[in-house]
């Protein structure tokens, strides 16, 4: 389930940035706090030891609070944290004990050389990770680079050829209405047709994702009949799903759940009508509604080729469209679903269907409203 | 008989010219204008039986054209636009628009929501019985029957069922269908609506899965179709 947000991550890389980066700034303090508050502690409890471990040890163990400082923190709390290490090991541990004076050479040379030790190990933790830094940065942009050439070479592909079929139907019509016979004349409507409803739907698409991904998308949510829903839907996608055969099987006492009819409208015929172009004609799709608990389970399912496993993990990824399967899509439909469903915090599953075929699980939790049965 | 005119409001030249070629091929008479300014004008001029109008417009809002029109303007106004948000349908809606329909639209829709927004402006004030195809409302008997057979229907069934045909071919919004049935307390109780609707199209419809009669437009209302034979 986890691996298919890969892509949204990329999309709202730099949304994310942002927030780790104002995260940092307001960390900042908390950093200097904690850090001081870390090598207190554990001098503190070296302290409590001190029968037992020398000095020595002591300089280890800070220095390995340190590090572990360094690991998550920024430069200037950890360098102060070494500094006040320090500070500490030479006025609690190191001989003579509780005050700044060192008694022999030795201790001289150990007490600098914790010092020096102290700095570098900080300095060279923090420029370790900005190094992983700039490379996952580069990475990322990388990637994003990939996924919006993903999206010019589908959207050139998914608009142009409808649009050449109507510009090229168009002027054949324009410039030599002779010689066409009254068939072939219907056939170039008919092409012009059939190419601007896909060119709407994909327009359709784009607008829903742009909805999503600019984090403006607001639920409407108010009571629902499901049954409505389905049927409504069903309706609208009848023309694309008439060679096939449509079962649905939504129980009698199904409740009222509270969901944005709009948005579930576009879910369930984004799915109808991925069944309806990569099925063959004739094949079975299955609509069931119930409710498990507090939440609404939709089910759409078809005795189609279904998904190869291996893919599967990647349809609901933007721009993703099976290897081998006939043009005609964005790539978008299925992300859309996704993003809608997880607009309801509900989520969305594809599972393979024995013997063969999709089945797609939708998860909503809902408030639900239970019917008083009708007045007769 | 004079031919039904039809004012078209809209600032896309295509668009108007498709809209021209499409309705005068049907039978009506078409003025169009490309502002809001030169459609006020065509309306005052023409006196025309519909109007469609674009939200769209160069010069002013389409919902304050809208709100102007309706002003002294009781035809139908049919709102056709690329807006296609909720809000925006529903507050053209509220401002007294008869239907929305979004652009690209199918020509038979058109005519169609043309139609039935004629026909529901042919409807007398306080006519005693409508008929919507099988069922015949006696408003003063204060009786349903569909197909000369008596509906048993209760008195919020009645009351809705008839706000419907009063409207018919008109686009309800949930609120305004609340408020007028239940009361304007009720305005957000939108689960008493789709119980209630449910139950109509259980004693209307041929098949409840298919409704003819009371047609959901999602996330909107509803709306009363009685669409001719």
């Amino acid at each position: 389930m986890y691996a298919l947000s890969s892509s949204s991550f990329v999309l709202n890389t730099k949304g994310w940035l942002q927030v780790l980066v104002s995260g940092r700034k307001m960390e900042r303090k908390i950093q200097f706090l904690l850090s001081v508050l870390a090598v207190w502690l554990v001098a503190a409890a070296c302290f409590l030891f001190s029968g037992y471990i020398g000095a020595e040890v002591v300089a280890f163990i800070l220095l390995l609070t340190l590090s572990v400082l360094a690991m998550s923190f920024d430069i200037f709390p950890v360098l102060l944290a070494a500094v006040l290490s320090a500070l500490i090991w030479d006025y609690f541990f190191l001989l003579p004990r509780f005050n700044l004076r060192v008694g022999n050479t030795e201790d001289k040379i150990m007490l600098s050389m914790y010092f020096v030790i102290a700095m570098i190990n900080g300095v060279l933790t923090f420029k370790i990770r900005q190094v992983e830094k700039t490379a996952r940065e580069k990475e990322e942009k990388a990637r994003s680079i990939r996924l919006y050439n993903t999206l010019f070479n589908s959207l050139s592909h998914e608009f142009r050829t409808p649009l050449a079929t109507i510009i090229g139907a168009a002027d054949n019509l324009l410039l030599n209405p002779s010689p066409f016979s009254e068939e072939d004349q219907r056939r170039l409507l008919t092409g012009i047709s059939v190419a601007s409803l896909h060119l709407n739907q994909q327009v359709e698409n784009l607008l829903n994702l742009s909805r999503l991904e600019s984090g403006m998308l607001q639920l409407k949510k108010n009571w629902c009949d499901i049954s409505e829903l389905v049927y409504g839907t069903l309706r609208r996608s009848e023309e694309q799903l008439k060679a096939h055969t449509v079962q649905v099987s939504i129980p009698e006492n199904l409740p009222m759940f509270r969901l944005d009819y709009g948005l579930m409208e576009h879910v369930l015929y984004n799915l109808l009508s991925n069944a309806a172009r990569y099925t063959p004609p004739g094949s079975e799709v299955v609509i069931k509604a119930g409710w498990v608990g507090e939440c609404i389970q939709l089910i759409v399912e078809d005795n189609g080729p279904g998904f190869p496993e291996e893919e599967i993990p990647r349809v609901f990824d933007k721009f993703y469209r099976l290897k081998n399967v006939p043009a005609g899509g964005t790539g978008l439909g299925l992300s859309i679903v996704k993003g809608f469903v997880e607009a309801h915090n509900g989520n969305v599953m594809l599972k393979s269907r024995l013997p063969s075929g999709a089945r797609f699980v939708i998860t909503i939790p809902t408030e639900i409203l239970l019917i008083k049965p009708a007045e007769k | 008989m004079s031919q039904t005119g039809i004012v078209v409001i809209d600032d896309e030249i295509q668009i108007r010219k498709l809209l021209e070629i499409t309705l005068r091929s049907n039978g009506y008479q078409v003025s169009p204008a490309a502002t809001a300014g030169e459609g006020l004008v065509a309306v005052a001029n023409h006196s025309p039986d519909l109007i469609i109008l674009d939200i769209n417009l160069p010069d002013e809002d389409g919902h304050q054209t809208l709100m102007r029109l309706r002003e002294w303007c009781a035809k139908p106004i049919i709102i056709l636009s690329v807006v296609n948000n909720e809000e925006d349908i529903i507050r053209a809606l509220d401002n007294g628009a008869n239907d929305y329909l979004v652009k690209p639209f199918r020509t038979g829709e058109l005519l169609a929501r043309i139609r039935s927004a004629l026909r529901n402006a042919a409807l007398e004030e306080d006519t005693p019985v409508i008929r919507c195809r099988e069922l015949e409302f006696d408003l003063a008997a204060r009786v349903v029957k569909r197909s000369n057979e008596l509906l048993k229907l209760t008195a919020t069934q009645y009351a809705l069922l008839v706000l419907f045909a009063k409207n018919e071919g008109k686009v309800l919004t949930h609120q305004y269908i609340l408020k007028e049935v239940w009361g304007p307390g009720f305005a957000d109780q939108l689960q008493y609506l789709r119980v209630f609707v449910a139950q109509l199209r259980k004693k209307i419809e041929v098949d409840v899965n298919r409704p003819e009669y009371i047609v959901t437009e999602a996330g909107i209302g509803y709306r009363f179709v009685a669409r001719e034979a």
